[in-house]
This record gives structure tokens, sequence and C-alpha cells, in this order.
């Protein structure tokens, strides 16, 4: 299958920490990726280079072909890579209704308006069309019952499924989910990556997600690259990384390791 | 948002009402004109308190459009009136985008700081500029539409007409923008500008677009003035004029496009009779009325409007 994204070589250092020391993952298109790793390992600031929140220090993020390194976290979107985040970014006082109706009018403005209309264009954000796409993403989403409520007063969960279905609004090629289902309850958490997946395949679009928890990493990926102290110590297969020693040790059993001499690298 | 937008026909109704009862209230002509001026200019506002800007210097560009008025007037000896409106638009929307460029990296504090500074500066300017009059500003000949003259002595009616038809168009142009893409992003951009980012749109570009409007905004609620008054100042552009702006715009709220407007009215007439009949103490009752919308009505005069047609 095409690589549709490519990262060669990424290295990010923060003063004395060395978060990426040479990342290199060549991701296919319509694949599941999963990237795992302890706190401090790296996968955090590996997606913040590949959405241009942070600049590698060297190495390139090639997006099917074309070199995006350097480019604004908008532009990025506007290509086709859109993220959600560990901490859901919403518009708070606005309601799920709304948050879904400016994230359409946004990837409006980006996919279908010419230069004359995304500044002057006077068709209300709420046309027909926008209310329609949003229904759909709240119904796939189960965020109907939600429609009126603030998003600052949602539990986490639906906050969660929120973030990602605006993400997934601008129909992205390549979506990146950061940790989709950390504090969301154990009964939530496989809901929310069904529903997600689900979206997802209906339009046929790769993920790479970061996760900590290993039940939901092998249920859903089809990829998995540990990370460990800014390099990846294993990637490949689920079933091989997992089994994989030096990832049992360093990060399946991080806590535990923390401290001791960091491993070579290695593919399993 | 997905409710009819019913604000068109409550403004053309309030047009209506306000054409037809302006020849019988002669005593109230002026102060209503001003506070349709001052409204436009609140509008502007309202547009960036909505993108959780304020701007603490729209007295620049209430200058600046009233001074292009007065300029064309006095030195090229223009007299027709939307001539004469247009270009105080125009001028201000110039000076507002150049100036935007460097206020779309600021917020708050930083934002309100620097717009008040950029009008102090303005108004220093004026004052030395002695061949515009220097502290005293120089008087604005009588407008004229259509061979008549519409502004000055005698003329308060057609005046105010011509600021009310002004004022619905602006404010029927505001609302649309507020109901577009672009100008939802307000909110967007209030509330969480990382995601407005990570969805593909630029916040700077937003604020400097929106900065932009309420600069032109300020700059025809400026020319309504000078035309009003006949006479222009540099305390236009002091900062209790721009002080003045941000009160109204608290006082009227920032929920609808008619807040502006009702605002700058019910502020002309505290203010007016509170002159009147305590012409030592009129800031205190102004205070007091500020004081009592905070605490009953914190979204402004609006809300209870808004409220009433919730219950209904």
């Amino acid at each position: 299958m095409a690589v549709i994204l490519n990262t060669k070589g990424l290295c990010k250092s923060f003063g004395a920490v060395t978060a990426a020391a040479g990342i290199s993952i060549a991701v296919e298109a319509d694949s599941v990726v999963g990237l795992i790793g302890t706190n401090g390992a790296g996968k955090t600031t590996f997606v913040n280079m590949v959405t241009g929140y942070l600049k590698p220090d060297a190495g390139d993020i090639l997006f099917k072909d074309r070199d995006i390194t350097e480019l604004h976290p908008r532009d990025i979107t506007r290509l086709g890579i859109c993220r959600s985040f560990q901490i859901p970014q919403l518009y708070d006082s606005l309601t799920v209704f709304e948050n879904l109706v400016i994230a359409l009018g946004i990837r409006d403005r980006n996919v279908h308006g010419s230069v004359f209309s995304r500044t002057f264009k006077l068709v209300p954000a709420a046309n027909p069309l926008v209310v329609g796409a949003a229904e759909k993403s709240m119904q796939r989403f189960g965020l109907l019952e939600y429609r009126e409520r603030a998003a600052r007063v949602l539990p986490e969960g639906v906050r969660k499924l929120l973030d990602i279905a605006m993400a997934l609004v601008s129909e992205p090629e390549v979506l990146i989910l950061d940790e989709p289902t950390s504090g969301v309850s154990a009964d939530e958490k496989f809901t929310i990556m069904d529903m997600v997946m689900g979206a997802v395949r209906s339009h046929g679009c790769t993920v790479i997600f970061v996760e900590h928890d290993m039940e939901i990493v092998t249920r859903y990926s089809q990829r998995i690259v540990a990370f460990y102290e800014g390099r990846i110590l294993a990637d490949g297969k689920p079933g091989d990384v997992l089994s994989n020693e030096q990832v049992q040790t360093y990060v399946i059993g991080g806590l535990r390791s923390l401290g001791t001499a960091a491993p070579g690298v290695s593919h399993a | 948002m997905t409710r009819t937008d019913k604000t068109p026909f409550i403004l053309l109704g309030a047009l209506v009402v306000l054409l037809a009862v302006g020849p019988f209230l002669p005593k109230w002509l002026f102060l209503l004109t001003m506070s349709l001026g001052k409204g436009l200019v609140v509008l502007g506002l309202v547009v960036l308190l909505r993108t959780g800007l304020v701007s603490f210097g729209q007295g620049l560009y209430y200058c600046v459009g009233a001074y292009a008025v007065g300029s064309l007037s006095q030195f090229a000896s223009v007299r027709n009136a939307l001539l004469l409106l247009l270009a105080g638009t125009l001028v201000a929307a110039i000076l507002a985008t150049a100036l935007g460029f460097l206020l779309a990296n600021y917020r708050g504090i930083f934002f309100a700081m620097l717009t008040l500074a950029l009008s102090m500066i303005v108004y220093g300017l004026l004052v030395k500029t002695s061949a515009l009059g220097s502290t005293d500003g120089f008087n604005v000949a009588p407008a004229s539409l259509l061979g008549k003259t519409i502004s000055g002595q005698g003329n308060q009616y057609p005046i105010f007409a011509l600021a009310c038809i002004v004022a619905f168009v602006a404010a029927v142009l505001t609302n649309s923008y507020l109901w577009t893409a672009l100008g939802q992003l307000s909110s967007a951009i209030r509330d969480n500008e990382i995601r407005v980012e990570y969805m593909g749109a630029s916040v700077r570009s937003a604020i400097h677009t929106k900065y932009v409007l309420a600069g032109a905004l300020a700059g025809l609620g400026g020319a309504v003035t000078a035309l009003t008054i006949g006479h222009i100042d540099p305390e236009m552009a002091y900062w209790t004029t721009s002080g003045e702006f941000v009160f109204v715009a608290i006082l009227g709220g920032t929920g609808s496009v008619i807040a502006p407007f009702l605002g700058a009215i019910i502020f002309e007439f505290i203010r007016t009779y509170a002159y009147q009949y305590s012409p030592n103490t009129w800031q205190l009752v102004l205070g007091t009325a500020m004081l009592l919308v905070i605490i009953f009505l914190p979204a402004g005069l609006w809300s209870a409007f808004a409220r009433l047609r919730r219950r209904t």
C-alpha cells in the first residue's frame, strides 16, 4: 500500500531532554497505527511535530510526498491531517451543535471556498447543508441528546467524542487521536473507540492514535510503534511488538523500569 | 442558531417607527441622531467584544471618520452627504487595515492598551495641528442630498432620517455577517484559538477582518456625528470618548445588533436628564445606572428583551 505519511529522522530536544532522537515512521494509507510508550517517551512530541505545533530540530515530514515540516498547523489541517486532543479542545460556551456548525463552516471555506467566498461569504453558517451534516455527525457519535448543551457541562466521555467528531467533519486523510480514551470510564472506552472506528471506516482515512490502554491498542491497531526515551523501541504487528521483550520491560512495565539505562533500538 | 433570525424584521419595524414619529419629536431629534452615530461605533465594538477583544480606542476611528468628512467639506467643498459618509467609512477602514497588521497579534489587556495608545497619538497629533483647528477643531458645512440641504440649522429631521437609514443598513449587514461562518468564528476564537487554528482557519486574519469592520463602523458613526453637530474637534479621539463606547456596549449588551443602538439611546437620555437635573453629579447618576445594569442584567439591557422573548 502507498505511504501517506513519512517521517524521516525527526529530532527534538527541550534543553537537556531529548524527546525525539531520529524518529522515522512510514505510515501506509488506510492503516490504523497505535503509538505506545510511557509518559515522556516522545509520543505527543511526535504528534505535535507532525501536526505543526512543534518544529523538529532535524528531520523531514512528508505527507503524500510533500514536505510539510515547516508548515503551520492550519495549513497542515487544510492539506488533510486533523487531530483530536488529549484534553478536548472545544468551544466551551457554545452548544454541541454550534461547535459542529463552526467546524463545518471552517471546513466549507477550506474545501469549497474561492478566495472571494472565503472572505465575503454571506451564506448563513447554519444553512440546511451544514445543519444536515452536523446532525449526521451528532447521530454517528451519539451526541444528539446533547445537541443544545454547552460543551463545558458535558461529561468527559462526551467531550472526547465531540472533540473527535469535530476533527472528522473536516474529512481528513490522516486522523491523529491523542489518547482518545484517557479520562474516560472503562465502560465508555470501547464505545468511544467503536464509534470512532466506525466513522473512520465509513469514509476511509488513516488513523494514528496514542494510547496507554493495552486492551484498546491490541483490539484496534493493525500496527504498533513503541516509543522509549525519544526512540522507537519496536515497530510492527501488534502481536510481535507486544511480545517483544524490551517492550515488555520498558513500555508495558514502564513504571518499574524508570531509572534504568535505555536499550538499543530494534525492530520486532 | 437554528431558529429563523427575526432581527432584520425588528430593525425594519424600528426604522419605520422612528421615521414616522420623528417629525413629532423635534426636541429629541438631535439626541436620537447622536445616539445612532454612537450606536454605529458600539456596533463595531460588539463585533470585537464577541471575539473576546476590548478596544479602548474606537474613538480613533470615530474621530478619523469625522475629520475625513470635515476635511472634504472644508478643503474640497464636497457637500454630498452620501459621499461624505462613504469617505468617513473608507478612511477609517483603510487606517484600521493598516493598524490591524499590528493589533491582530495582541490579545486581552495588551490589545486594549495598544488601541488606547494609538487613539491618544491621533488625539495628540490633532491637538498640535493648527491647520485643522488644534484643540478647537473646525465647523463642518451643511451637507446636501439630491440638491437639498439636509443638515445644519433647521434640518434636524432630514439628517435624522438619513442616520436612521444608514444605521438600519449597517445593522442588517453586520447581522448577516455575524450569521456567516466567518462571523460565527467570533465565539470560537473567544473560547479556543488553538482549536480554530487546528480546524484550518487563521485566527489572525479573522481578527484583522473584524477589526477593520469595527473601524469602518466607527468611521461611519463619526461621519454621522460630524454632519449632525456640524463641528468636529480632537476630543472625539480622546480616551474618555472611547471609554464611553465601551460603557454603552456593556450597558446595551452584545446579544444582538439592536443592543448597541438601544444602549446608546438610553445612555444619551440618562446623561441628558442627569446633566439637566444634577449638573454637578451627573456622572454619579450614570455610574449608578451602570451598576444596576451590571448587577441585575449582567448581559446588558438587551438580555431583558431576550428573556421576555424566551418566555413568550
